[in-house]
């Protein structure tokens, strides 16, 4: 006479390779998350260089601008033209001097687009200099060189 | 008697649902959220208003070099030229700076002393800008980042063609 199965409503899954499985995919999605409030655009394709290594840290109270190829710049996600920007900077300017700041000290990152014409760049130094600004970082992609 | 043995054969049933429903949702939160940052860095550059056309070169003691990109029409580097001088490419050009500022680094040193001010064409492509950048600051050996010079700023915009 053969054996009778055991129960068939109560098959017990055992969960705990699951379990351990999806704890380790959360630790790795939480090491690699990135809470840094890094403005990229992926209108931009910054030039490349072996030298523009990842800052230690984070540049304090950036102003950052972006500048497409087509010569309109990305400010706080919204697509300005060159004409506009010095107005943002005034009052970028205004709330630096709000918090005590001067504008000298603050750094405007200037994340242009490979194929944009230089005389663009240039421009948006100007404006930013004759705003008060005078500290600016030219961002690059780090080239690995491979 | 009856009840040791109901003692034994109790097995304790942990409901895992909850457990599993919070898990899959933190995990579809972190999955939905990461965001791939490719890595940047920074060229610095400190440009005063008053000084931005290399009016103030007085108070330095060491000339600066200037360093001219010419635009082709489309856009792309028609020529390199330091101090008035031919240069073939962003490699010769590395050479000649390297030759310039010497072996000496650190505070003091002719490469900390020197400025670079660039003259480019309006519409140069920038990414040109940023190869002759690279050029002047610094090199890769060995994996290690070697800094030429620091100090760069631009001469005020041309007008466009």
């Amino acid at each position: 006479m053969p054996k009778k199965a055991s129960d068939p409503a109560s098959t017990d899954v055992d969960m705990t390779p699951m379990i351990d499985m999806t704890f380790q995919l959360i630790t790795f999605f939480m090491f690699v998350m990135n809470f840094s409030e890094a403005e990229q655009d992926d209108r931009i394709q910054l030039p490349l260089s072996q030298l523009a290594k990842p800052v230690d840290g984070p540049v304090e109270k950036p102003i950052t601008l972006q500048l497409t190829n087509q010569g309109k710049v990305i400010y706080a996600g919204e697509l300005i033209g060159l004409g506009d920007v010095g107005g943002y900077l005034d009052r970028e300017k205004s709330v630096l001097i709000d918090a005590g700041r001067e504008p000298t000290g603050a750094t405007v990152i200037v994340r242009a687009d490979g194929s944009s014409k230089t005389g663009d760049v240039q421009e948006i130094i100007k404006i930013c200099q004759e705003k008060g600004f005078e500290k600016f970082a030219l961002r690059a992609k780090y080239d690995e060189g491979r | 008697m009856a009840r040791k043995r109901s003692q034994l054969s109790d097995k304790i049933d942990i409901n895992m649902t909850p457990m599993i429903d919070v898990v899959f949702q933190l995990m579809s939160f972190f999955m939905c959220t990461l965001k791939i940052v490719s890595p940047e860095g920074d060229f610095d550059i400190r440009m005063p208003l008053g000084r931005a056309a290399g009016a103030a070169v007085e108070d330095q003691m060491v000339p600066p070099i200037r360093l001219s990109l010419s635009a082709a029409a489309d856009g792309s580097l028609g020529g390199i030229s330091m101090n008035g001088n031919p240069v073939g490419d962003f490699r010769e050009l590395q050479q000649k700076v390297l030759s310039l500022v010497g072996d000496g680094r650190g505070p003091g040193s002719l490469a900390e002393k020197t400025e670079v001010e660039l003259d480019c064409g309006y519409d140069l492509r920038y990414e040109n800008v940023v190869k002759a950048i690279t050029a002047v600051s610094g090199s890769v050996q060995d994996g290690q980042i070697v800094e030429l010079i620091k100090k760069i700023k631009f001469t005020p915009p041309k007008a466009p063609r």
